[in-house]
């Protein structure tokens, strides 16, 4: 069923949706009178056309939310913020994101909300005046439908302390929720960022207050969110402005990391963490943490060390050096730092230094940005610094793009001259390819892809996570010839059965190939091809997709093969109604004959780990060593077994080839890092039912675990799988039970670096060794669980070929994959293991996993435990199934239908 | 007796079509809109639809009365533009908050005379008068002078007085909802929803009616006229707490489509639906035959999408008709979990 979760959910003329993901919302700060002095005079002057510029740069420079603030003496403050409002009203490309009204007058803050057809936010409304004027004003605001900043202010003042800031917002939270009737997300607190470093020792721990007040304050109240106005905390710095981004830098890593959801900033202003230096660095710490200040200690060094740096004068306090370095650290330094002053004279340099222009990009560009897509992905670079990078590369990308197209054109004559080129594709038929909506898996459509390319085809690619809308949208007004649907989870497949019936539906007429690894003849035959009558057929292979491409184009040979395939399908129907009718017991009878083993002289042994470890950046060098080549080679639709088909008699010499570009591909994988190996473990204890319901213990309470058990009819005395049956029931023994998931990071970087090259060999070739250094990551995991986190076979030494062919004790199954299809449970392992948070794994809509080089899966130690395939399993099952984890009949037909019969 | 949300929990209703296109039948002239009370009014009042709640009552009554024969459940009151701001055109702003009261009354004729025809109905099948607050001629979000963007043709506050007094008139008279529709500036819609939270607060001595809002998508780009996407427009308005959010007008139901398989997935509350009798033709007439129209919504309710469906524009008694046999029996739309954690 369909689920809303409870985020904070802003609207300017698009949404603007506040997910636990979301990391940082950069609220524009120069739109404000008080901040910005060239703001000011442009309202005081009435040049609000330029004033719109200055919201427009916030915009480009990756505000997510823009503050408006017109509180001058000077002003009439209702009249300008109507008027600015009003204006940027009529600013697409401003309006396009939510406004805060930001005013210490709420008549200012009602005129404003006035003007705004999107959901603001209001700041800020507070206790200073009690809480008669504060429920007055919250329901105005709430009329409005407003989210509101409440600033941590009471009666006796603002609070300073932790205690204070925290037991404010909660009082606040109270009246908010139960008396206006505010729901929790719309509620930000701002429990106000203090100047530090003032000199006065009482103002020292300010930056830390707010941090743990932070830190509480989502503890206490989950669904709220935390702000706060970043350059108070630099007040005493003015004028200097290098020291007072790296206190900002400094402050927001640390506030972030305790919970801060969102900040003014100057969205064009921020220093990377990583790039202050390091004696800056460590006396901002310092000084924000209130470490090593003892007698104003820290706050005396950085002030000693500011007066050096204005000592320098303004000039000098840019710091040049970097302009000393090879070109390739200079290009690095622009893009990390977002400076484009010289980058066109360094990309020059370095085009003369490169043989080829694209070797700039690959090369030195392409290691700046992925230091930048590092740094972000540590929290250490926001987005504004990330866009400014993005500036810089485009800008350098620029200048070689005269240089690139040049040498196409070159290239493009001497194909002319030769005669190898094909001058008249005008006539080409058109394939359309997606991997249907949920699903994030394209590699094999991208080899289907490049093969039916290079036979001719004129490929329309639209993509992972396509909506049916879009393909048919697309397949109509670019008049397609033949739809190919891909995909790898199952629920594609109901997606695929919707796109079929929407072709249906809107009389469609171009056949439908269906095509990826969960899909089979099967499936196609008894639940696609019903839905649309102009053609449905299940392609095996990329090989296949040629052949059955060329004929369905053909005019003698489209109807023929149209009804061979519909005879076929119609026959498989009919096996697939007459198998599935006797071969089943009933669910009962299934748990009786579960598998039984001997649990009273079974010693489990204790995790050496206990709950959850994170296992980050692992060494890629070590993993690739675990790499399975054979699943390599079937990917490219080389079979056979590795390495014999290396010396095959068909294809042994393209996959040497392939297989030395792998080698040299992967070395240079580990060699540059592109890839970063992220993984969580944990371990609880167990037991079972004695049916299909496993318990684990967690910190936070008792976690069940749906199994599902085989219903086929089998030889009497052949027991009924299911996972459940490997974990000790209750009172027979204590039991452990594990969790794993594993993700590449990295890849996509890369596959749209080849995309945007067009180099499709490259592209695939990394999508598919992530794949297989995802599968490595989990194998050496496993291994190390074995040996040493849970520790049942310390002394395990298995060849990579033995533990290929999963010679060892215990087993890794994953929720979605035969032995336990229903990718739902993936939700309680996600949950138990934190994934997203400690992996950065997400799940889409339909629980395919983010990237998609992740594996996540069950560990099981207990000897006899062993993979097998669900099969079908009858209604009974799926009733009591749906009973067990609570959810309705159909939701768990839907999540189940692949294995029913 | 059942209130609209059981309702809603049972089945799809289904709310009453075009009120324009059945006057239009009637052929009025000038002198039929005065009637007898403004034979002398000073300026020429034919086409103010509105005005007939008071001058010709029973073709009003008459036509809900055809709307709910044919199967509708939710009749409109005919107060599309029965503020001071709409009215401004015909100089009769101080008939507003009347011409509200009188509109219902039509209605509660209309349904009275229904339940006298169908004993029984009263419980069985509860029929609901919808107080329709309309988009207004000026909006909030638009300048009307392309040469100064920064001007509006009227104020948050004016317009929140002229809903206010509809609110009134609607409230006093007996509707048992409120319906915000063809919204296509949200800031409208959030002055009539700020009317409506203002009234109730004032008017504690009345039970709070439930609001529904229906945005208007103008065209291909999938945005309202004012520029917001549909989730941003659901996003606007969520404050409303509304029993239902839905689309109607502009678009027929093939354009509208799209959109509401989008709101049903994002919307809290219940969905509606009642788009237009297809586009216009090349003659500006709605075409879309009455079984189409039938067979458009009739997916929609298959497809698990739609609590309310109904018409807009071109839509007769006969397109009800087919809309309101083609869902009959069908299961309505299940509201989604409203989740309490983020995790």
């Amino acid at each position: 069923m369909n689920t809303i979760k409870p985020y904070l959910r802003l609207s300017g003329l698009e949404p603007l949706v506040i997910r636990p993901e979301t990391n940082f919302v950069n609220v524009g700060e120069r739109t404000n009178v008080t901040g910005s002095k060239k703001f000011a005079r442009l309202i005081k002057e009435n040049k609000y056309e330029e004033a719109l510029s200055v919201a427009r740069q916030q915009v480009e420079n990756g505000a997510q939310v823009l503050d408006v603030n017109m509180d001058d003496a000077l002003l009439d403050g209702v009249k300008a913020m109507t008027t600015f409002l009003n204006l940027v009203q009529s600013e697409p490309d401003i309006a396009r994101i939510p406004i805060m009204i930001d005013s210490s007058k709420f008549e200012i803050i009602e005129a404003g909300l006035k003007c705004v057809q999107g959901k603001c936010i209001v700041n800020s409304i507070s206790l200073k005046e009690g809480e008669a004027k504060f429920i007055e004003q919250a329901v105005i605001c709430q009329s409005y439908g407003a989210s509101v900043i409440v600033m941590a202010f009471d009666e006796k003042g603002q609070a300073d302390t932790k205690d204070r800031k925290v037991n404010i917002c909660h009082r606040a939270y109270k009246i908010l929720t139960e008396v206006v009737g505010y729901d929790p997300q719309d509620i930000i607190f701002d429990p106000n960022i203090f100047a530090v470093a003032t000199g006065l020792e009482e103002h020292n721990n300010y930056g830390v207050d707010f941090i743990e007040a932070t830190q509480e304050i989502k503890a206490l109240m989950p669904l709220t969110k935390v702000s706060g106005g970043v350059s108070n905390l630099s007040f005493s710095f003015r004028g200097n402005d290098h020291v007072r981004e790296a206190m900002h830098s400094v402050f927001l890593y640390h506030a972030i990391k305790a919970g801060m959801d969102m900040g003014i900033v100057n969205a064009g202003q921020l220093v990377v963490y990583d790039e202050i230096e390091p004696a800056l660095r460590e006396l901002c710490e310092d000084v924000i943490l209130n470490r090593n200040n003892d007698n104003n200690e820290a706050t005396e060094k950085l002030i000693q060390f500011a007066e050096t740096v204005k000592a320098k004068g303004k000039e000098t306090v840019k710091d040049e050096t970097w302009r000393n370095n090879s070109v390739e650290e200079r290009l690095k330094h622009a893009l990390v730092n977002g400076i484009t002053d010289y980058i066109d004279a360094d990309t020059e340099e370095a085009r003369q230094k490169y043989p080829q222009p694209l070797d700039v990009i690959e090369g030195p560009l392409m290691d700046g940005m992925n230091v930048v897509g590092d740094l972000f992905g540590a929290g250490k670079m926001f987005l504004p610094q990330v866009v400014k990078s993005a500036r810089v590369m485009k800008k350098s990308v620029a200048v070689l793009t005269p240089f690139i197209e040049a040498e196409k054109e070159i290239r493009k004559q001497a194909h002319l001259a030769a005669g190898t080129v094909n001058e008249d594709s005008a006539g080409a038929a058109k394939v359309l390819l997606a991997t249907v909506k949920g699903d994030v898996h394209d590699i094999g459509k991208n080899i289907v892809g490049v093969v039916l390319g290079c036979n001719g085809y004129d490929i329309i690619d639209l993509g992972v996570m396509v909506p049916a809308d879009k393909i048919l949208d697309t397949a109509e007004k670019e008049k397609v010839d033949i739809i190919g649907l891909s995909g790898l989870i199952t629920p594609s497949l109901d997606e695929m059965v919707h796109v079929a019936h929407e072709m249906k539906r809107r009389n469609m007429k171009q056949p439908l190939l269906i095509g990826g690894a969960t899909t089979s003849r099967m499936h196609t035959a008894v639940k696609i091809a019903p839905q649309y009558d102009n053609g449905v057929m299940h392609i095996l292979d990329a090989s296949r997709s040629v052949t059955a491409v060329s004929a369905l184009l053909s005019k003698d040979q489209r109807e023929p093969l149209l009804q061979q395939t519909q005879q076929e399908y119609e026959d498989l129907r009919f096996q697939f109604l007459n198998k599935n009718k006797k071969a089943f017991i009933p669910y009962e009878e299934a748990v009786v004959t579960k598998e039984y083993f001997d649990w009273k002289n079974y010693k489990p042994v204790t995790p050496a780990v206990q709950g959850v470890k994170v296992i980050k950046d692992a060494d890629l060098a070590t993993i690739a060593q675990y790499i399975d080549w054979g699943p390599f080679f079937i990917a490219w639709e080389m079979p056979g077994r590795f390495p014999e088909v290396l010396t095959d008699k068909v294809f042994g010499e393209e996959a040497t080839r392939l297989y030395k570009d792998a080698q040299k591909l992967l070395q240079q994988v580990i060699a540059e890092k592109w890839f970063t190996a992220d993984g969580v473990i944990g371990f609880w204890p167990a037991v079972s039912n004695n049916a299909d319901t496993i318990t684990l213990q967690t910190e936070k309470g008792e976690v069940k675990l749906e199994m599902l058990r085989q219903q086929i009819k089998k030889a009497i005395g052949q027991p009924s799988f299911s996972l459940a049956d490997f974990v000790s029931p209750a009172g027979l023994g204590n039991d452990y039970m594990g969790g794993f998931a594993v993700t590449i990071h990295g890849a996509k970087k890369y596959i749209d670096r080849f995309a945007a090259d067009h180099d499709d060999y490259n592209k695939i070739l990394v999508q598919i060794l992530a794949d297989r250094f995802v599968e490595a990551f989990a194998e050496f995991l496993h291994q190390q669980v074995r040996k040493e986190y849970w520790g049942y076979e310390k002394n395990e030494t298995l060849s990579n070929e033995e533990l290929i062919r999963e010679q060892y004790r215990g087993i890794r199954p994953a929720p979605g994959y035969p032995a336990c299809p229903d990718h739902t449970e993936k939700l309680k392992l996600f949950e138990l293991l934190q994934v997203t948070e400690n992996t950065g794994i997400e799940l889409t809509e339909s629980l395919a996993m983010n990237p998609p080089a992740s594996v996540c899966g069950w560990y099981l130690a207990h000897p006899g435990s062993h993979y097998f395939g669900l099969g079908k399993i009858g209604r009974d099952q799926l009733k009591d199934y749906a009973a067990r984890k609570g959810m309705s009949l159909e939701e768990a037909e839907k999540w189940l239908r692949p294995v029913l019969e | 007796m059942k209130t609209i949300q059981d309702c809603l929990n049972e089945r799809i209703l289904v709310i009453d079509g075009a009120m324009g296109t059945m006057i239009q039948r009637h052929k009025l002239t000038e002198a039929d809109y005065r009637g007898e009370r403004f034979k002398d009014w000073h300026s020429d009042v034919k086409g103010n639809n509105d005005l007939l709640n008071i001058t010709q009552p029973s073709i009003i009554s008459g036509i809900h009365k055809q709307y709910l024969d044919a199967g509708a459940d939710i009749v409109e009151t005919n107060t599309f533009s029965s503020t001071a701001i709409a009215m401004a055109d015909y100089e009769m702003q101080s008939l507003a908050y009347e011409l509200n009261v009188a509109a219902v009354k039509c209605a509660r004729a209309a349904i009275d005379a229904y339940y006298a025809e169908h004993p029984g109905t009263e419980t069985s099948n509860r029929k609901f008068i919808a107080g329709a607050i309309g988009p207004l001629n000026k909006t909030l979000s638009l300048s009307p002078d392309v040469n100064n963007p920064g001007f509006r043709a009227v104020t948050f506050d004016e317009v929140v007085e002229a809903y206010y007094e509809q609110v009134r008139g609607l409230v006093d008279g007996g509707t048992d909802l409120l319906l915000i529709e063809t919204i296509f500036d949200t800031l409208n819609a959030k002055a009539a929803i700020f009317a409506i939270k203002k009234y109730f607060r004032e008017h504690t001595d009345k039970t709070s009616l439930p609001i529904m809002i229906s945005g208007t998508i103008t065209d291909a780009s999938g945005r309202t006229l004012s520029g917001q996407t549909l989730e941003a427009f659901y996003t606007s308005v969520m404050h409303a707490k509304p029993i239902s959010v839905g689309l109607n007008c502009a678009l027929g139901a093939k354009e509208m489509r799209p959109h509401i398989e989008e709101l049903s997935q994002i919307a809290s509350c219940y969905v509606s639906a009642y788009p237009n009798a297809g586009l216009p033709n090349a003659m500006g007439e709605y075409d879309e035959h009455p079984e189409d129209t039938g067979h458009y919504l009739e997916e929609w309710a298959k497809e698990g999408w739609v609590n309310i469906v109904g018409g807009c524009c071109g839509t007769t008694p006969d397109h009800i008709q087919h809309i309101a046999e083609a869902v009959k029996g069908m299961t309505p739309r299940k509201l989604p979990v409203l989740e309490t954690s983020i995790a």
